[in-house]
């Protein structure tokens, strides 16, 4: 006999789905095809006039050599910030994980940079790495290092990676616990017990069963390195030395809103609407196959 | 009963109407915090006290960049305020946009004397025709920074003559022989060493007279002139002479700190270093080369200007007509070059603070005017108007980032700046079609 629950009609699960339809629709739906619509025009700022050119903001900008050069900056930048922020949570959340004594303390301590907006965490370390009054500046220069993320194109692609990477470290570190915690004790002491070394344990027991854990983390950190680290960058490099630390966001923003080129930053919204799909898909359709629930 | 009451409320209606319509409100967004939000709402009082027509409501809507945004944003929704304040690098963004922006000239009608205002300040915002398109509001323009303490420390006489970079490169020889830091940085570097450069060198930055001439412009900056200065920056760089500190201002908490001997900034500065500076400290003019011109043309502004939007009525027109001539008195203009540093916008202002006892009791504050209204401005020295300039300058910024960390020499990044503003510029151009 069937136990699931199943609606007579049609009307009463369509209202209950509806508030959140229509969410999607106004908040996605809406604002993506206003995009898709506005990347076929070049308009005038003001909205006075608008030229249709088809295709011509997608040529303008795949023609753009630095355009395509900020499609490797921002695997780069994603691809570390992910990297580090779930590598260092993973361990932190070990290590709380085997905590006896004041693991609440240690835990909420660890929380707390989450609570700080992105924006405000980049300003937090532009003071500390100040090439002219930054105290970390000043300490690795007493040991005869000279730090200019100013000038220097690898260590502002550093400090923009460390000063994302570390607010996120919290949210990682929360889920990583809890995936820990839901691992069955009896398991690992079984597996002790049969003489398996912690990395032993580690590898085949613990890592596949955090599995759904680590997925997750991994569509949502790339897609927050992908969208909301403008903040970090605005207030560190502002995309600079050069183009170092220009990313496909912070792109679309400078041309909508410092150079008000609505067209070409439309089009360069729909590119990055694209990416982020299509990775989606790829995680959910490869990655997604090594994942045990 | 139900009657008495319904004619009180009538009346209270029509009363509070009839209190409206005696005094037009003027909306004026403009992008000041702090002390100048203080000073801009201060002359708004003035104003609003002086007479019972008009009342203007000031809003701040953020930086240079988001106040223009809000602007345009409020334009197309059918909400834009009377004045909006947009910095000079948006000038051509507004000139574009015939049927949103009403011209100056027009909204001050008939006995509008446009000779009282300084040329060289107004005429980064008039049409081809010489009329005037917007208020320039705030003005700045560069000028050298000298901490004389430093130049004495490292055993050079601190009135040395700085006038020309073939000085200043001897001093800078000077200065990191003694062990000084920090000899030499600088603001705004684009600005500065490129758009002000040209000016006073009296060479093009840009083709049709800078763009005033029409959107079909194309970038210059990367002739023999320019490609000098910037490569004698670079080598200075490479030095450890001239210390890059970063794009916008952040080379003045160095200067101000004593760490550097020094600093190209605007004249707007003043303020904030007399403010903070612990050292004897002296304003001096911008230096130029004596290999590129036998002597320097004017530098040009930066700053922003007031622009009036389209589609008001008619009282309120006159309001904004009434607070832009107030904005443009002598006593008003005069207050605000001596609080502030910007350039007085008109010449009875300038000559109200000399007589004043302005000039006489802080040297060196009539050298960014001097200089200003020294000569007559060319083509090539009345100002800039580019259209995408703000996102031109950013292009600027990394070149100019990659000749001071010597990845590129002065020739490459400035044939690359030009390239890809000229992209730009032509975007720009079909936009404004």
């Amino acid at each position: 006999m069937e136990k699931r629950v199943t609606f007579k009609g049609i009307w009463s699960p369509l209202l209950l789905v509806l508030p959140q339809i229509l969410i999607t629709a106004i908040f996605f739906f809406y604002p993506a095809g206003q995009a898709i619509w506005q990347s076929l025009f070049i308009p005038d700022p003001f909205g006075l006039s608008m030229q249709w050119v088809g295709l011509g903001n997608f040529e303008y900008l795949l023609s753009d050599r630095f355009y395509r050069a900020s499609f490797i900056t921002t695997a780069v930048f994603s691809i570390l910030v992910t990297v580090v922020s779930m590598g260092v949570a993973l361990y932190l959340a070990i290590l709380a994980d085997r905590l006896i004594k004041g693991s609440g303390t240690y835990r909420t301590l660890l929380i707390w940079p989450y609570a700080v907006a992105p924006a405000v965490a980049g300003v937090l370390w532009l003071f500390m790495f100040n090439t002219r009054v930054g105290v970390v500046t000043w300490y690795i220069g007493l040991l005869g290092y000279d730090w200019n993320h100013v000038l220097n194109e690898g260590e502002a692609m550093g400090l923009v990676v460390v000063a994302s990477a570390w607010g996120r470290i919290s949210y990682n570190f929360l889920f990583f616990l809890a995936g820990l915690q839901a691992i069955p004790r009896s398991v690992i002491e079984a597996a002790a017990i049969d003489g398996a070394h912690f990395w032993t344990r580690f590898r085949t027991i613990v890592w596949p069963l955090l599995s759904p854990t680590t997925f997750f983390l991994l569509v949502v950190n790339i897609i927050y390195a992908f969208f909301e680290t403008f903040g970090v960058i605005h207030t560190i490099t502002s995309g600079g030395p050069q183009q170092a630390t220009t990313i496909l966001v912070y792109k679309v923003y400078s041309d909508g809103f410092v150079g008000q080129d609505l067209g070409s930053s439309a089009a360069q919204s729909v590119i990055l609407l694209v990416i982020v799909s299509l990775l989606t898909v790829i995680q959910f359709k490869y990655i997604e196959r090594k994942v045990h629930y | 009963m139900k009657h008495t009451i319904s004619i009180l409320a009538a009346s209270a209606v029509l009363g509070s109407t009839q209190a409206a319509m005696a005094q037009t409100e003027v909306e004026f967004w403009h992008a000041f915090t702090g002390r100048l939000g203080e000073l801009v709402a201060e002359q708004v009082e003035g104003f609003n006290s002086s007479q019972s027509d008009y009342t203007v409501v000031a809003t701040h809507k953020g930086n240079y960049s988001e106040t223009l945004n809000a602007g345009i944003a409020a334009f197309r929704a059918g909400e834009q305020p009377d004045i909006l304040m947009v910095f000079e690098v948006g000038t051509a963004t507004m000139m574009g946009a015939k049927g949103a922006i009403k011209p100056v000239y027009a909204v001050m009608g008939d006995g509008f004397d446009q000779s009282k205002y300084i040329g060289s300040v107004k005429g980064y915002y008039t049409s081809p025709e010489g009329d005037m398109l917007s208020l320039p509001y705030n003005s700045s323009t560069p000028v050298l920074w000298v901490n004389r303490n430093k130049l004495q420390e490292a055993g050079i006489d601190p009135d040395t003559d700085l006038s020309t970079w073939e000085q200043v490169g001897t001093v800078l020889d000077q200065l990191k022989e003694a062990g000084v830091s920090c000899p030499m940085t600088t603001a705004w570097q684009s600005w500065i060493h490129l758009e002000n450069f040209s000016a006073y060198h009296d060479v093009p930055f840009a083709t049709k007279s800078n763009g005033f001439d029409g959107t079909d412009t194309e970038l210059a900056f990367n002739s023999a002139a320019q490609v000098a200065h910037i490569g004698a920056m670079g080598e200075w760089a490479k030095d450890g002479k001239f210390i890059y500190a970063g794009r916008r201002n952040e080379g003045g908490a160095n200067f101000r700190a004593g760490e550097c001997a020094l600093f190209t900034e605007s004249s707007a500065g003043y303020a904030g270093i007399k403010a903070e500076a612990q050292f004897d400290f002296e304003v001096r003019p911008l230096p130029y080369w004596t290999a590129v011109a036998s002597e320097p043309q004017n530098t040009i502004i930066g700053g922003a200007s007031l622009w009036v939007m389209e589609g008001q009525t008619d009282e309120e027109y006159a309001g904004v007509a009434a607070f832009l001539d107030f904005l443009s008195s002598p006593e008003i203009q005069a207050k605000w070059h001596q609080d502030t540093g910007y350039l007085p916008i008109t010449n009875a202002a300038g000559d109200l603070t000399r007589e004043q006892g302005f000039y006489d009791a802080n040297p060196g504050t009539d050298i960014a005017v001097i200089q200003m209204t020294a000569k007559e401005p060319t083509a090539n020295s009345k100002g800039l108007r580019l259209g995408s300039f703000d996102q031109i300058r950013t292009i600027i910024d990394e070149e100019l980032e990659a000749v001071w960390s010597g990845d590129k020499d002065a020739q490459a990044a400035l044939d690359s700046a030009v390239e890809r503003g000229n992209a730009l510029l032509r975007r720009f151009e079909q936009a404004s079609r």
